[in-house]
């Protein structure tokens, strides 16, 4: 089998924007699925409301596309009433960190068996770019339109100081990284977060300077960091831009996990 | 017969539990029909504290207490907000070593809490002191019926203490006499 | 073989759930529905079911929605404010047709209200309270052991219309404690799986889509976006909304007659109480110190769907008075359906009707 077993062939054409960054994180996903002789029947996809939250309707097993923020709370009914199930949920910046924070922290709490992808373009994209809780401080979007003023949310912060088992970070850019980290998130026993940033052309990119799709991918080349890099530079007591953020494994534990298959 | 009995007291001296007991007396072995409601405050300890039974050998329709016929007073507190009222021809059992006031009703004075500390070592059975006394005095439920209804509601490990106070209560109550 | 206890109503809630095969219950603790949960929280661990104390009723309401789909009969219980923040995922729930039991221990509202003082203010809220136009099937206990039973019933027909079924009780009724008399067994009837080839939201003839169990190899796309009888988004179609939307109101609505559970007293009646909960304990007083006078009592433990057609098995009616903890929202559903005058009995504050109040208005409206 190969990732592309997994499409319901009769959904596509998808709706995602052309150069979005969003079927680059499916497809990492569904190929660190390929991987883990899992069975169709045996997996399901969850989501909540954004434009990463479509990704379930694309695939071919059982899925539930859910209201805006709350992904996690059905899923923990899904994953408590049937360990069996391989759960893996789609989520964004403003469905899970926005709406769905709440849901969110307890969900990393619990540590419970599900495997999670943000992929965050931070910004509300499907509803015409409006500023997220991961929109950067002075980037424009329909709702900050003299420059975001608050600070934003690091989502991976968030999980691992709440709770979650795995943790991290990588992008669009980082597909090998990215598939490899899912995988990862896959294999392990509780609450997996991965945050997969990503550009969004049509409401991020075009408002914030990127006037090409390779321009916001390039950029999220550029200033992702790792982290054993970033712990580096502080000890050489270099001072770290504020515009670069950490990428890599930013957390792998074995805290007691709830809902683990059988 | 309808009858109505109501037990107030303060907040953690088992006011609720006792209604509990006697209301379960009545269903489960003297195959009567039995109504037990509570007042819920916002406070868990303290406060005056009031829960009610109604006792009846047909089925029950409406639940609430209004004029009740029976009194189980535990606290002054308790007696003030819901015992003060009781009309004559009411029947009140109260902690005499608690409540300070008479009701205007027939009353029998039980130092139950006294008794439940000093007699048997835990004022914490006060509760079923007074309810041995009241189901002596009016024959509510049967003695065999309390007894049971207790055996089932009571920690386990506390049940030969329940039933030592129930017995005291008997015997207070045996004692007592009725004022005025 | 039954079985006598003297049991509060939450208890008989909790059991009557159990006794349906209710085997996961997310929750969130709010008075006076909390002790359906103590229950739920001692019971269903030690039959191998799922307690789940969620973040908010939002992720209680969510959590009961996924478990239904991995095939569980699935419970929550709340009250006012918890019933509330509830409402968008019981919309989903009517949309993506998800058999679930909601039970609402009413109390006094709006906002945080009267916690422990009962009501009967979310009757209204309980059928139209999420967006768009959808039906549902409410039902009102009136004793302990009608919370028993209403609870057990609940799940079957949440099963057999794959919608979401709400047990209206009131704080009167899930707080007191009395006799019951519990069954041996209580019986079941099972969701309807789809049948393989037939699309996961295509109707039968009674209009309602065999269940898709997760895990069962359907590989069904569940989503609260219109969408078709497979199931995939179509959004912008008016025709298909349309048919949608209006299966899921048919459903209910035509079935009305085969959901609806009433008792009639005195059908000769002129004066006639329309009642359901509590209020109904202080009209069987009335009917019963008064056994000679010409009173009728409509007493309805189905809610809604509304039960119209029993309405017109008093035939001598020449008044309907209708006692509710509320300003009269059930009185205004009977006005739309009887030529006779229709008399609203509010109460509000937590008390219940007295007997007296009930003759004053026999008296009032002879």
């Amino acid at each position: 089998m190969t990732f592309e077993d997994w499409f319901r062939t009769d959904r596509l054409p998808h709706i995602y924007c052309a150069g979005c960054g969003n079927g680059t994180i499916i497809n990492c996903t569904l190929a660190a699925i390929d991987q883990m002789s899992w069975k169709k029947e045996e997996t399901v996809f969850i989501s909540g409301i954004g434009c990463s939250s479509r990704a379930p309707g694309y695939i071919v097993t059982d899925s539930l596309h859910t209201t805006h923020g709350r992904a996690l709370a059905f899923a923990t009914g899904v994953k408590m009433a049937n360990p069996a199930l391989n759960v893996v949920i789609f989520t964004g910046d403003g469905d899970l960190a926005a709406i769905g924070g709440n849901h969110f922290i307890h969900a990393c709490r619990r540590n419970i068996d599900l495997t999670v992808v943000c992929m965050n373009n931070q910004i509300y994209g499907m509803t015409g770019g409006q500023g997220s809780p991961t929109t950067p401080k002075g980037c424009l979007s329909t709702t900050t339109p003299y420059g975001c003023s608050e600070p934003p949310f690091d989502l991976c912060e968030l999980a691992i100081a709440a709770g979650a088992n795995y943790v991290a970070r990588w992008t669009s850019y980082h597909v090998k990284e990215l598939e490899k980290a899912v995988r990862a998130g896959l294999e392990t026993p509780g609450f997996s977060f991965i945050e997969a940033m990503t550009q969004c052309p049509t409401n991020f990119g075009r408002r914030n300077k990127f006037k090409q799709v390779a321009d916001q991918v390039d950029y999220l080349k550029t200033h992702g960091v790792l982290r054993a890099k970033r712990e580096r530079m502080i000890e050489q007591g270099e001072k770290i831009p504020e515009d670069l953020f950490v990428i890599g494994e930013l957390m792998r534990r074995n805290r007691p996990a709830m809902g683990v298959k059988p | 017969m309808r009858h109505e009995i109501r037990f107030s007291g303060f907040g953690g001296q088992g006011i609720i539990l006792s209604a509990v007991i006697l209301g379960r007396a009545a269903v489960m072995y003297d195959n009567k029909h039995a109504v037990q409601t509570q007042v819920y405050g916002p406070e868990a300890r303290g406060g005056a504290s009031m829960s009610a039974v109604i006792i009846d050998e047909e089925p029950i329709f409406f639940p609430k207490v209004t004029m009740p016929d029976i009194y189980v007073i535990m606290s002054q507190e308790g007696f003030e907000k819901y015992g003060a009222g009781a009309p004559e021809d009411a029947v009140m059992v109260l902690d005499s070593s608690l409540v300070h006031s008479r009701p205007k009703c027939t009353c029998y004075e039980i130092p139950a809490t006294r008794e439940a500390k000093q007699v048997l070592g835990r004022d914490i059975v006060a509760n079923i002191v007074m309810l041995g006394a009241l189901v002596r005095v009016t024959g509510i439920v049967s003695e065999a019926a309390l007894e049971k209804a207790i055996l089932d509601s009571v920690p386990k490990g506390t049940e030969a203490l329940n039933i030592k106070a129930m017995k005291k209560g008997i015997e207070l109550a045996a004692t007592a006499g009725s004022k005025p | 073989m039954t079985k006598l206890e003297f049991w509060q109503g939450n208890t008989a809630c909790a059991e009557g759930a159990l006794a349906a095969g209710c085997r996961f219950f997310g929750c969130y603790p709010i008075t006076p529905s909390t002790e359906v949960a103590e229950h739920m929280a001692v019971k269903l661990p030690k039959k191998n079911g799922i307690f789940i104390q969620m973040e908010d009723e939002i992720a209680s309401m969510a959590a009961i929605i996924g478990a239904s789909w991995t095939g569980m009969r699935a419970m929550t219980a709340t009250s006012g404010p918890g019933f509330s923040l509830m409402m968008e995922n019981i919309g989903f729930a009517a949309m993506t047709e998800t058999p679930c039991v909601i039970v609402n221990i009413q109390r006094g509202g709006p906002s945080t209200g009267q916690p422990t003082m009962a009501a009967q203010g979310d009757m209204m809220q309980c059928r139209f309270g999420s967006h768009g136009d959808y039906s549902v099937i409410a039902l009102c206990p009136a004793s302990v052991q009608e919370m028993y039973e209403l609870t057990a019933r609940a799940f079957d027909l949440a099963d057999q219309y794959r919608v979401p079924v709400f047990l209206m009780a009131d704080e009167i009724i899930g707080h007191m404690r009395e006799r019951i008399t519990i069954p041996d067994k209580v019986a079941q009837t099972p969701r309807r799986e789809l049948e393989k080839g037939v699309l996961p939201f295509q109707p039968d003839a009674q209009l309602i889509p065999g269940f898709a169990t997760f895990g069962k190899g359907y590989g069904v796309h569940v989503t609260g976006l219109t969408h078709d009888e497979q199931g995939y988004p179509c959004t912008t179609n008016p025709k298909v909304h349309a048919a949608l939307v209006q299966r899921l109101v048919d459903k209910i609505e035509n079935a009305r007659t085969a959901i609806a559970d009433y008792d009639v007293v005195n059908p000769d009646a002129e004066q006639v109480f329309v009642a359901y909960g509590a209020p109904v304990r202080t009209v069987r007083q009335v009917l019963h110190d008064n056994p000679r006078a010409n009173i009728g009592l409509l007493q309805l433990r189905t809610v809604w769907p509304f039960p119209e057609h029993a309405l017109t098995i008093f035939k001598h009616a020449k008044v309907f008075l209708v006692p509710e903890l509320n300003l009269g929202q059930i009185a205004r559903e009977i006005d739309r359906h009887v030529k006779v005058p229709v008399v609203s009995l509010p109460k509000l504050g937590g008390d219940l009707h007295t007997p007296s109040d009930l003759v004053a208005a026999l008296e009032a409206h002879k």
